[in-house]
């Protein structure tokens, strides 16, 4: 990188916010994605306010020079890494809550605020903001919002795009722009906001990002639910929905997955079992959620549970909620690589999915545990290899590459939650089509003619 | 092979991280810096391309592998179960070999292992530490003179006029004893706190508990080994090896978690190939036990003994008390059966106070931003003392009450203990 670029850098933000040790750019040369490429970056910067955001873009612009935004690099897809070197900008020192509008229900905070802070702020009003991906206590406000994350709770409250109400961004060239607002009716032109939510840092930078709150809800019945037949579980979720109760949480588990909880934690589930759920209903008004309890009771029962253990107290729902966490850390301590997909199907499709899952571990040879979001459709196979091992990572290649086409062919998505970035961008045209990827090449290139913001990410090169 | 000989020994712990950070929830470190090269994922990365051949054994690597509190907290979060301390301490052992130890901790080390030297050394210090330290006019403590690599705001414990194992017979005897232990008493209590460490004694006296109280011991090592100077730290070990296993007792007590983990689990990992060594190594480990959890699991707890003690405290979990050796309970059993004593559990009990031994020598400032949520969290207690199992932390909490303008006294959990027993004879009187 050029001499110039880095003297302007300091310049502008002190020589201790930028970066240039071999160390450093090692450091933030990788995030939490497995099976990809580290890339270093050239320089990175930590500014602390937006007018420096502002010159640094404007610097980055004038030189041509890549610009990565970061978070705490938490993502799954490689959103972060610098694959063509140059700035890698991390926001973490703008992580201000700035306001929380209790009479608008809206929380405004900078991109840097780790999501977790949020919640812990808005819980004295009665309020939650219900996104809530795994990463939840780690990963940052503007990362999971140009990710668009998800979580547990998608099915009921619907995820991070869902709640996303206004932005504040720099977009290349080093201009500022407002979308959206803190009304919930908003049609004045094109929904700017939803386009930068979960555009992954490749259309600007987010430095200031209003979210919408919600009333938290007051009661919670939870239940986990064990099966010896997949085909029963998925009928299950199906006569649920089909019943008109919205669960707040609706997960699955599978039988490799069950096995691997079990060994991990001896919670006491039975290994063969085909399929656990875990659900839980929740509303404001008592009476109707444990109507909706009985009812979802009376439908797994009716369809053949071997066991519905009821959550009575907060410690039961504890441990009911400990087996369905336990399930990725057990998962990863079974081998050295652990490859984290969120292939996302209809929810009718999940039982042919998890089939079509278990079939592609057979063939291949390969071990798969999938757990998720059934309840929207959204799963996890999980699976555990070892990157040292060249001959079996290319079998797993080639079960991904399976994976994700089976996804698709079941009228699915490839990413439900984890974003395209590095590692997904090669099936992109599979799911879209020349067409449909012309359309996103267009906009990107009308907003970022240098293909200076996070360049390498969503458009697979070849 | 161990750590301490080799850096390779870490590789099969490095290649279990996946990556995913949540060590950054809970890092005390990374929460105030929060830049990658602080928090375990990052080091472990950087270790990977030092193991690759990526990286050179630099003075950036060195910093930044200096920047750990080995509190432990990752260890307890990671879903792969990394042992990251494992990793920290072999690639500090690794960093000294490559790079040398600092001349002042080389120093220092050198007499710290060589325990004649420095029980005379802190012997005189306890006549003379009034040259030394100026009197601190709040607490308990001094301020350091002049600069010998303390950092002068520290407030400094007064050392005992005499050393607790000056203090105390070989052998400390009751009349039908019950059981026989050893008391391993550890620096801070030998030259700090002798009336935590009178009080240990004390305790497991009215428990009818005979104590041998080895002449011969010395630092359990710890500090050496967790600045990488893993030979002398392994002659330290060999000779406490040597010392506690041809004692007839049932238990070796320690009442300070960083020096009852380093028995535990240190020695026996830096002795497992050791065949002169391994299994005594192991057979010492298996017979230490914390003061509370002595107290709680082994004697128990006779409610008849103890007196009424008008005083609402909190509790701060040591890390290596908490996380290293597993006990979390206990003090806290003791401080709820005592009478009239109110326990109030603080935001975080179980979070770094900062200390880290020497860490707060070398990282001063950012050893009291990480202290800050400690006192606040126990200000937001209203407690009337803190109590807590670990000299070092004590030290810690002083220096912390002192910069923010509070003012509670402190206790180990066994001195709380010993006040209610006295409580008790004195009622009975």
């Amino acid at each position: 990188m050029d001499k110039n670029i880095i003297n302007e850098l300091v310049s502008i933000l002190g020589s201790e916010n930028v970066l240039t040790s071999k160390e450093d750019k090692i450091n933030y040369s990788y995030d939490a994605t497995p099976d990809v490429q580290r890339y270093e970056p050239d320089v990175v910067v930590t500014p602390s306010s937006k007018d420096e955001v502002v010159k640094l873009v404007k610097l980055a612009s004038k030189y041509k020079v890549p610009l990565v935004t970061r978070g705490s690099g938490t993502n799954l897809s490689g959103g972060t890494i610098p694959v063509d070197g140059g700035i890698v900008l991390s926001m973490l020192k703008l992580d201000r809550i700035i306001e929380i509008d209790a009479a608008n229900l809206t929380a405004t905070v900078e991109p840097g605020l780790v999501i977790q802070r949020l919640n812990e702020a808005v819980a004295p009003l009665g309020l939650i903001y219900p996104p809530d991906p795994g990463t939840v206590t780690t990963a940052t406000m503007g990362g999971s919002v140009s990710e668009c994350s998800g979580g547990l709770r998608g099915l009921k409250y619907g995820v991070t795009k869902d709640y996303v109400m206004g932005l504040e961004m720099v977009m290349p060239g080093g201009e500022m722009i407002y979308t959206g607002g803190k009304t919930v009716k908003n049609v004045s032109g094109y929904d700017l906001t939803k386009l930068f939510t979960g555009s992954e840092g490749t259309l600007g930078i987010i430095t200031e990002i209003i979210v919408k709150l919600i009333p938290a809800p007051k009661y919670r019945r939870s239940m986990l639910v064990i099966f010896d037949d997949l085909d029963k579980a998925g009928k299950t979720i199906a006569d649920i929905i089909s019943n008109k109760v919205i669960p707040a949480t609706l997960e699955i588990m599978d039988n490799v997955t069950i096995r691997t909880v079990e060994n991990y934690s001896k919670i006491g589930l039975p290994v063969d079992a085909e399929a656990v759920l875990v659900i839980e209903v929740d509303g404001s008004i008592e009476a109707v959620v444990l109507n909706e309890f009985d009812t979802v009771n009376s439908i797994c029962t009716g369809n053949g549970a071997v066991s519905v253990k009821l959550a009575e107290s907060d410690s039961d729902r504890d441990a009911i909620f400990a087996a369905r966490r336990a399930a990725l850390p057990a998962l990863a301590q079974v081998r050295p690589t652990t490859i984290l997909e969120d292939a996302t199907v209809p929810r009718s499709r999940i039982p042919e999915m998890l089939k079509a899952i278990k079939d592609i571990a057979e063939k291949y040879k390969i071990r798969i545990g999938t757990f998720g979001h059934a309840g929207d459709g959204n799963l996890h196979p999980t699976i555990l290899t070892d990157e040292s091992d060249k001959e079996e990572m290319a079998r797993v290649h080639k079960a991904i590459d399976e994976i994700f086409s089976t996804a698709i062919k079941l009228g699915g998505t490839l990413s439900g939650e984890h974003g395209i970035g590095m590692a997904k961008s090669k099936y992109m045209e599979m799911q879209f089509g020349s067409s449909g990827m012309n359309v996103m090449k267009k906009i990107k290139q009308a907003l970022d003619p240098d293909n200076i913001m996070n360049p390498g990410k969503v458009f697979w090169r070849g | 092979m161990t750590i301490y000989d080799t850096i390779d020994e870490v590789r099969e712990e490095l290649s279990k991280c996946m990556k995913c950070g949540n060590c950054m929830e809970v890092c005390p470190v990374y929460l105030e810096t929060r830049s990658e090269g602080s928090v375990a994922r990052g080091k472990i990365r950087l270790i990977d391309a030092l193991l690759s051949g990526d990286l050179e054994y630099t003075k950036g690597l060195e910093e930044r592998i200096g920047l750990c509190l080995t509190c432990m907290a990752c260890v307890a979060k990671c879903p792969c179960g990394v042992k990251v301390d494992k990793i920290i301490f072999g690639t500090r052992a690794a960093i000294v070999k490559n790079r040398g130890l600092h001349p002042i901790k080389k120093a220092i080390f050198s007499v710290v292992k060589r325990p004649m030297l420095f029980n005379i050394g802190m012997k005189a210090g306890g006549m003379f530490q009034g040259l030394v330290f100026r009197k601190h006019v709040s607490v308990t403590g001094a301020h350091p003179r002049f600069p010998f690599g303390l950092d002068m705001r520290r407030i400094i414990p007064p050392l005992a006029a005499k050393p607790l194992r000056s203090q105390l017979p070989d052998v400390v005897k009751v009349p039908n004893p019950v059981k026989k232990v050893a008391f391993f008493t550890g620096c801070s209590m030998n030259f700090l706190y002798d009336q935590a460490g009178r009080d240990v004694v004390e305790v497991l006296k009215r428990n009818n508990i005979e104590i041998t109280v080895p002449k011969d011991q010395h630092c359990c090592g710890m500090p050496i080994l967790a600045h990488g100077d893993a030979e002398t730290a392994l002659e330290m070990a060999k000779s406490h090896i040597d010392i506690f296993s041809k004692l007839d007792v049932e238990h070796i007590v320690t009442a300070c978690g960083s020096c009852g983990t380093t028995f535990q689990h240190h020695y026996v990992e830096m002795l497992k190939d050791d065949p002169e060594y391994a299994e005594r190594a192991r057979n010492v480990a298996a017979k230490i036990i914390d003061i509370s959890d002595y107290i709680v699991k082994v004697t128990g707890i006779d409610e008849s003994k103890l007196g009424t003690l008008d005083m609402t405290v909190t509790y701060h979990d040591p890390c290596h008390l908490n996380r290293g050796m597993g006990v979390k309970d206990s003090p806290r059993d003791i401080l709820k059966k005592i009478p009239g004593l109110k326990f109030v559990e603080m935001k975080n009990a179980d979070r770094c106070c900062g200390s880290a031994g020497s860490f707060s020598l070398t990282h001063y400032d950012l050893s009291m931003d990480i202290h800050h949520h400690k006192s606040d969290a126990i200000k937001a207690t209203d407690a009337d003392a803190v109590v807590t199992g670990c000299g070092a932390c004590i030290m810690q909490l002083a220096d912390g009450m002192n910069r923010f303008n509070m003012n509670l006294p402190m206790f180990h959990t066994v001195q709380i203990l010993a006040k209610s027993y006295e409580a008790k004879e004195n009622e009975k009187k």
